[in-house]
């Protein structure tokens, strides 16, 4: 048997599926007598609904109902619910306006919806949707971040005053205050961290189910089914949880998109109890660009305070972010917790002091995005500490060498709340800086000259938190939720696995990480293990896949479910081989007497367990399956150190990244294969927005760039090979000492790569620039500088 | 309403179909053929690739009138009748060029048409060049040119270039 346990690149299960054609995603499915739905969306930025009249829809052909917010309020439904509670600075909680189902009375962002229509065919429901005859007042509206939180912007909710979600503040203020009033240097920067759309490449679809019994099914494109279960039916339909069955089966890419609750999937599955009918939904791409939660969105200030041999002395940062016109699921949290407790990143400033004011605006509510705080942390601080070499002449690597945290300082305490458990950013630094041949740049910028190129080199050094969460620290801070992983494991009669976990794949390969995690514990065969994902009606419980937390807590939870397996297994064989418990150790499938040759495997065991003919039935349930919930004790805290190589066109203004080096320690790896898949996909998305994406509204709050038309995704040929490297050193606090890998590919990126033009560009006097650095953007920085330079 | 006959995956099949219904919709709703899969309402994509009488083509940006007649293979129709996969899809596997699955399909029958077109040998610029017209935002697609440039020597019995 070849190794497929901790450690083997084993090739994926699910391949087979996927490239047979034979995935499951929610838009394959279909039921008998089967409606769809079709959504009425705003195409306003703001406005007031004086009137819907629906009555040619109606009447149009295949069309079995129309409803609007009127319908959605007489039913009784609550509102969208936010899952984090932000507190403002004077202790007083955020503004949390009602985000209802179907507008009521308003709409606030191009896409908001306005009234679903439901018929026998998509075709039907498209063409009837078109004759809804909406009478709308038009508002004045407001999109961009500064403008929103200035005085006199138009309001996003007539109740939420200077559309000021929360003001809210981390840090020790007067020491910061103290630290810059002794400094030798200041650098400072001004920064936007652009807006981003996700697009996950399935669409998000949803489809509801009721039965005779009224029990409900909702199957949804989903990152965490159970949340989804526990928000939509104790929140928005009241639907107990025992009469409602939320299943995410093969979901195409997520990114964060995919973990909130949004109002089609109440709708469906409300509409489906009304008329006693399946109804799906299945979103067009334009309807993704203006109902996704968008990413980022962040316009900060950020001073750094050194002292004479260019040690940090303190950081100071105030940071607006966007959060679109309604809270969406885990909004509030982003900009706070996500973002300015990893200010610290990977250096011993001994002061921070960063506050945060969220702002509501007339655009797509703005959430979590692959990374979510943490690139945008990482982003403002490598930003800000290439800017100190700068302006200092201090060398970027040196400078950072002198701030790191020291490998023997851990666990470290940050002066902005976390604790981080383990590092060791100048292997990691070294590494790196060996693999893209940091040393042999010089040479490689003056080839590039004599071609009449540009050629810069970037760095970031950076950390980040992940393995999301312990629910005790969570709560404290404002999660409405715990954050623990639930793993359940069936040993079946003859010896194979099924394994149901809480989290959910949607293109991670769970289902042979988890495997291989199980069958290096247990002993077996990956071809006798199964794990089971994304079904409320199988699986105990479960918060989903999102946060790099996958394996640092639902892997944990499988390994606390087998030590229970084992442990009672232990009790088992005690008995069949006439021996003490204490005398019975369990190795590679099998428990062994110690000292001696008898031994059983599991099999056997499991047989005894069900067929419990000879087993001591007085002290010990017969059967042999186990369920844990794993409370992570810390976040966990992935980092490493990404190097880009850029060459610009000094004619055209195009960026082509011509080398990018990402070193990693992720903690324990099980599948390095998979592992490098998940850092460059991650690594392309943190190019993309350095580079290409960006959303753009108008003023008023009019989408423009509503297609992959107008909004770049990365193609293959914006790419490089992406070299990807790792350094361990262990989590310390879980069973596995895995930290996550899911998002240090998009965190530690678009740093690098804005700090590798801003080098190329450094004749042209750039000291920075903000994303996406466009190809048009940088040759107007070459064209606005050439007299400049020409002159000199 | 329009009554038309095709081939799909070696098999003869006729439907009822709208004017203004595409091909990609007659294969997913009407043949059950949910192996192509709709990413986009602008065409650019390329989740919905299938080839048309051997050449690739996004069919969502074509009607099914339009397929009266032709030879169409989808995603399903790849692999062999006792299961053996086609190279494409077999080094696919072997080179984690999947993560979600989403684009796969698509992605897969570009690949193959890529290679077809190009007997003479393929160099990693242009695998990448020829990948313009299909998106895939798990991978950042390293894998998937290591996957077609792998495929290339199976293909044409012959090394890439
Ligand atoms: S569905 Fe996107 S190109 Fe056809
Ligand atoms: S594998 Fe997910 S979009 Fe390509």
């Amino acid at each position: 048997m070849a190794f497929e346990g901790i450690g083997a690149s084993v090739k994926r299960r699910e391949d087979g599926r996927f490239l047979a054609g034979r995935g499951h995603y929610v838009d394959d499915m279909n039921r008998p007598g089967q409606l769809y739905a079709v959504i009425r969306r705003s195409d306003r930025p703001h406005a007031r609904l004086r009137g819907i009249d629906t009555a040619a829809a109606m009447a149009a052909p295949g069309v079995v109902a129309v409803y609007t917010g009127a319908d959605i309020a007489a039913d009784g439904l609550g509102g969208i619910p936010c899952g984090w509670q932000i507190h403002n600075k004077d202790g007083s909680p955020m503004a949390e306006p009602m985000h209802p189902v179907l507008a009521i009375g308003k709409v606030r962002h191009v896409g908001d919806p306005i009234a679903v229509v439901i018929a026998e065919t998509k075709a039907q429901a498209k063409d009837a949707a078109e004759l809804l005859a909406i009478d709308f007042e038009d508002l004045p509206g407001v999109a961009d971040l500064r403008a929103a939180a200035a005085g006199g912007a138009p309001l996003v909710h007539d109740d939420v005053a200077g559309n000021v979600c929360y003001d809210w503040h981390i840090g020790d203020k007067d020491a910061v205050d103290a630290a810059f009033a002794r400094a030798k240097h200041v650098a400072k920067l001004d920064l936007v961290n652009n807006r981003l759309i996700p697009n996950a490449m399935e669409p998000r679809a949803a489809l509801g189910e009721c039965d005779v019994a009224g029990n409900y099914t909702l199957s949804t494109t989903s990152q965490n089914p159970h949340v989804i279960r526990l928000l939509m039916g104790a929140f928005v339909l009241h639907i107990p949880e025992h009469k409602l069955r939320v299943i995410a089966p093969d979901v195409g890419g997520g990114f964060g998109s995919k973990i909130y609750h949004y109002a089609e999937e109440a709708i469906v599955t409300w509409a489906a109890g009304k008329l006693r009918r399946p109804v799906k939904w299945t979103a067009e791409r334009s309807e993704s660009f203006m109902s996704d939660a968008h990413g980022r969105d962040h316009v900060s200030h950020a001073e750094m305070a050194v002292d004479e041999s260019g040690r940090f002395l303190a950081l100071r940062v105030s940071t607006l972010a966007n959060m679109g016109a309604y809270l969406s699921t885990f909004a509030p949290s982003v900009p706070t917790y996500l973002y300015a407790t990893l200010l610290a990143g990977v250096y011993k400033t001994p002061a921070i002091y960063a506050e945060v004011k969220a702002i509501f605006t007339n655009t797509v509510p703005v959430d979590a995005y692959r990374g979510a705080g943490r690139p945008e942390a990482a982003f403002l601080l490598e930003r800000l500490v290439d800017a100190v070499a700068h302006d200092t002449g201090i060398d970027r690597i040196a400078l950072r060498r002198a701030n790191f945290i020291p490998a023997d300082a851990y666990p470290y305490q940050t002066p902005v709340a976390l604790q981080y458990d383990s590092g060791n950013h100048e292997v990691t630094l070294a590494e790196a800086l060996k693999t893209a041949d940091y040393a042999g740049f010089p040479a490689r910028r003056a080839e590039a000259a004599r071609r009449g190129k540009l050629r810069g080199i970037g760095i970031s050094t950076y950390l980040e938190a992940c393995g999301i969460a312990p629910s005790q620290v969570a709560g404290a801070l404002g999660a409405r939720a715990g954050l623990y992983e639930v793993a359940n494991i069936r040993v079946h009669p003859t010896g194979s696995v099924t394994v149901f976990t809480g989290t959910h794949s949607h293109g991670q390969g769970h289902e042979t990480t988890m495997a291989q995690l199980v069958a290096d514990q247990l002993g077996l065969p990956l071809d006798q293990i199964e794990i089971v994902h994304g079904d409320t009606g199988q699986i105990p419980f479960g918060m989903g896949t999102y946060g790099s937390r996958s394996l640092a807590v639902g892997g944990s939870a499988m390994v606390k479910a087998m030590d229970k397996i084992i442990a009672k297994g232990k009790r088992i064989a005690a008995h069949l081989m006439e021996a003490a418990v204490e005398d019975i150790e369990f190795k590679d499938g099998a428990f062994r007497v110690a000292g001696t040759d008898k031994s059983k495997a599991l099999a056997e065991i499991s047989l005894a367990a069900y067929i419990p003919h000879n087993y001591p039935i007085e002290e010990l349930e017969p059967g042999l399956e186990e369920t844990a919930f794993y409370d992570p004790k810390n976040f966990t805290y992935p980092g490493g150190c990404h190097v880009c190589e850029v060459e610009i066109d000094p004619e055209t203004g195009v960026t082509k990244v011509v080398n990018f080096v990402a070193v990693d320690d992720v903690g324990r790896v099980i599948n390095p294969m998979i592992v490098e898949g998940q850092v460059q996909g991650g690594v392309a998305q943190g190019i993309g927005q350095a580079l290409l994406e960006g959303a753009a509204y108008d003023a008023n709050g009019q989408l423009l760039s509503g297609s992959f038309m107008d909004y770049t995704m990365p193609r293959a040929d914006n790419l490089p090979n992406i070299t990807v490297g790792t350094e361990i050193t262990l989590c310390t606090h879980n069973p596995l000492g895995s930290k996550g890998c899911g998002e240090v590919g998009a965190i530690g990126s678009p740093p690098a790569v804005i700090n590798a033009v801003v080098d190329a560009l450094k004749e042209y006097g750039v000291r920075h620039l903000d994303m996406p650095a466009t190809a048009e953007k940088i040759w107007s920085i070459i064209q606005a500088n050439r007299p400049k330079m020409a002159a000199e | 309403m329009a009554k038309i006959s095709l081939t799909v995956n070696g098999k003869a099949v006729s439907a009822e179909v709208e004017g203004r219904t595409l091909l990609v919709e007659l294969l997913r709703e009407k043949l059950g053929l949910t192996g192509t899969h709709i990413g986009c309402d602008t065409s650019q994509c390329g989740a919905c690739v299938v080839h048309v009488n051997g050449d690739s083509v996004k069919s969502c940006t074509m009607l099914a009138v339009q397929a009266e007649g032709a030879e169409i293979t989808t995603i399903e129709g790849l692999a062999a009748a006792d299961g053996t996969l086609h190279p494409m899809q077999a080094m696919f596997r072997e080179h984690h060029a999947l993560q979600c699955g989403f684009c796969t399909p698509g992605m897969v029958m570009s690949a193959i048409d890529i290679v077809r077109k190009h007997p003479e040998g393929l160099s990693e610029a242009q695998i990448r060049e020829e990948l313009e017209g299909n998106l895939c935002r798990c991978t950042g697609y390293h894998n998937i040119v290591k996957a077609i440039a792998a495929a290339f020597p199976l293909m044409h019995q012959k090394q890439a270039a």
